[in-house]
């Protein structure tokens, strides 16, 4: 049984303009020590899955339309508030992409770490703090003992970033989730938060789910891979199989994005590429076509037509196309 | 350190303002036409241009304006208000009898107004459409709209005459004995209606901000963040959303300060309570120049006061003020 298992699963937003399906039958599952990359463009939603594992879509605005969620065989869809509240932070947690205002800016730190580890562990008040000081000093924030009991405003993105991701990792959960954690800091500071997540993995054995655009990180970290299109799975698979050989369009369009993924640049793809076009809006997810076919050099009638079929290759690689056997 | 020297520069500005006040205060009773003489020569029944002349060269009223106002502001530096001759007292005395009424008033009133905004506010944040919003919504228009001495009036016909409840008036009866509990008890009946009406202008604004600030606290990424953690919805709310929600709060409520002294005017008038505010009143219609200069000289050190007891708190609920760097 896979530490985590989603199946079909559906999440509906109702805005002003009516319901749309911001995910719409997106299966996956993640195993244990495994770390799971999501990839895709702004909007295609993301952060929407990631928020659904956790039972913290926006109230009021997102719902669970249909599907499950199971987490060591348990369904979370149905799970009581209680039961979420026992397993977030604890089992699952995650961090998210906006380090600059995703801690509280009236407490201390060390106070906002050594909360989690009261609240599911039990401690003391004096342990949790002890802990919470050895945390930050894993996520090599220098000076610990003093800079615990700082407010987030006198720490820079990156340390604020650390901060967050020894709460994450206080209770050591089984599941770790990364949404985008690097998106609002400069590259170098990228760089080491990326180290650091891929030590702690390495010390904890937590399976990640990484949200990222950065398919350098994605081809360094995880094990396997999804490419989501508009609320939409486009292809899954292991890293290297599909950087060595997408069958989607889309994922061929995104790794030709990037420089240097691929070892040399070839006759076939001398340079630097984009995808043309912009992803549908939310209205749009709906539809029973091909979502990516208005931006798709190879499109058909038959992608027009209907929503294509999950094609899969060897090792376990599947791609969302009608043509995926000629790519 | 840093909080003590920043206490000391403010009670720097403290004392410049109040020299402002003093001089402002002081010119304009000097431009309002009639003096202490008018008066006087009023209660004997009139008086001929010799004795006016005779009383205003006496209290200093015939020397020029740089002279008398250098002459009170020193007295002032040395706490000396003037003399009331309406009341018959020095000022000072006079003023310091009737402050703890004003205050004991003004500071409960402006509790109530502030506990109860925030718990109506924070509650009807977490159900925007429920039915204590729409109460908090109603009660706020209400409090908007309704001019303060008419709600003092409503309240006394209703509670006081009609159910007879409350007192009519004053601050303690004089005929009643017993220890120091039977007297709080008594002053608390006294105090409650008047409270009540001071307060209900200003709970309407502290609802209003109380329920906007939380709203957006709670939508707020933290708060997610919180929730992330698996803290119960008590923690959620009450820790993590409301202290932030509390600063636009307190500051709201140190800038009403000054709006709450002068309603307590008008609340004092009707209920007859004995503090600053039925003082002026009367010293007005009195003419009573050093009374009047003496009560706007306190109110001006009150809100002060005030003020510098709102940045503390400010201070107590967000360390970002006052920038510890
Ligand atoms: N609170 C909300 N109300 C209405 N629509 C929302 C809300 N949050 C997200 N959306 C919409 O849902 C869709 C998916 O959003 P999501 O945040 O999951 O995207 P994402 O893939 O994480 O993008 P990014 O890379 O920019 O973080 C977007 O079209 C977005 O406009
Ligand atoms: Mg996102």
């Amino acid at each position: 049984m896979a530490l985590l298992e989603v199946e079909n699963l559906r999440i509906e937003l109702t805005t002003r303009d009516g319901t749309a399906p911001v995910i719409d039958d997106l299966s996956f599952t993640l195993e244990a020590e495994e770390t799971l990359s999501f990839v895709g463009e702004s909007g295609c939603g993301k952060s929407m899955t990631a928020l659904a594992l956790m039972g913290l879509l926006p109230e009021g605005i997102g719902r669970v339309a249909g599907g499950h969620i199971r987490f060591n065989g348990e369904e979370l869809t149905t799970a009581t508030p209680a039961r979420l509240r026992e397993i977030r932070g604890n089992d699952i947690s995650m961090i998210f992409q906006e380090p600059m205002t995703s801690l509280n800016p009236v407490f201390t730190v060390g106070e906002q770490i050594a909360e989690v580890l009261r609240a599911h562990q039990g401690l003391s008040r004096s342990a949790a703090w002890d802990q919470a000081v050895e945390l930050l000093d894993a996520v090599r924030i220098p000076n610990p003992k003093g800079r615990a009991g700082d407010y987030p405003f006198q720490m820079s993105g990156g340390q604020r970033q650390r901060a967050m991701i020894a709460i994450a990792l206080a209770c050591q959960p089984k599941i770790l989730i990364a949404d985008e954690p690097t998106t609002a800091l400069d590259v170098t500071v990228q760089a080491q938060i990326f180290d650091l997540l891929r030590d702690l993995r390495r010390q904890t054995g937590t399976s990640i789910i990484m949200i990222t655009h950065d398919m350098g990180a994605v081809a360094e970290m995880a094990e396997r891979m999804i490419v989501m299109y508009a609320g939409r799975q486009a292809e899954i698979g292991p890293v290297e199989q599909i950087i060595d050989h997408a069958r989607h369009p889309y994922t061929q369009g995104l790794i030709s994005c990037v420089p240097h993924i691929q070892a040399v640049l070839t006759d076939d793809r001398p340079d630097l590429v984009e995808v043309p076009g912009i992803v549908p809006s939310l209205r749009e997810f709906g539809k029973d076509q091909c979502l990516f076919a208005s931006r798709c050099a190879h499109v058909t009638q038959t992608c027009l037509d209907a929503r294509p079929p999950q094609k899969a290759f060897s090792a376990g690689q599947i791609a969302d196309c009608w043509h995926a056997e000629a790519f | 350190m840093n909080i003590l020297r920043n206490f000391l520069t403010r009670c720097v500005y403290a004392l410049i303002l109040l020299t402002a006040v003093l001089v402002l205060n002081f010119s304009l009773m000097h431009l309002a036409p009639g003096d202490v003489a008018d008066t006087i020569s009023q209660s004997m029944g009139g008086a001929d241009q010799e004795i006016l002349d005779q009383i205003r060269a006496d209290y200093g009223l015939d020397q020029p304006f740089i002279v008398q106002l250098g002459r009170y502001i020193g007295n002032v530096l040395q706490f000396d208000l003037g003399y009331s001759f309406f009341y018959n007292m020095p000022v000072t005395e006079l003023i310091l009898q009737r402050l703890p009424a004003t205050l004991i008033l003004v500071i409960t009133a402006q509790l109530l107004a502030l506990t109860i905004g925030v718990v109506m506010g924070v509650i009807s944040a977490q159900k925007p459409n429920g039915l204590m919003s729409h109460f908090v919504t109603f009660l706020a228009l209400f409090g908007y709209s309704a001019p303060v001495f008419w709600t003092g009036i409503l309240l006394l016909i209703g509670f006081s005459l009609h159910f007879q409840w409350f007192p009519v008036a004053g601050m303690r009866d004089v005929t009643i004995e017993g220890g120091f509990w039977v007297h709080f008890v008594d002053l608390i009946r006294h105090l409650t209606l008047p409270m009540i009406t001071l307060a209900s202008v200003f709970f309407a604004l502290y609802s209003r901000l109380a329920r906007a600030s939380m709203m957006e606290v709670l939508g707020s990424d933290y708060v997610r963040t919180a929730k992330a953690k698996g803290l119960s919805v008590r923690e959620v709310v009450y820790k993590h959303a409301l202290k932030n929600a509390l600063s636009p709060v307190i500051t709201l409520a140190g800038l009403q300060f000054s709006a709450v002294i002068s309603g307590a005017v008008l609340v004092e008038a009707v209920f007859s309570w004995p503090g600053l505010g039925t003082l002026a009143f009367q010293s007005i219609i009195a003419r009573d120049t050093p009374t009047i200069l003496g009560i706007l000289f306190f109110s001006a050190l009150v809100v002060i006061v005030g003020n510098l007891l709102t940045d503390l708190a400010l201070r107590l609920v967000d360390p970002r003020v006052g920038g510890k760097k």
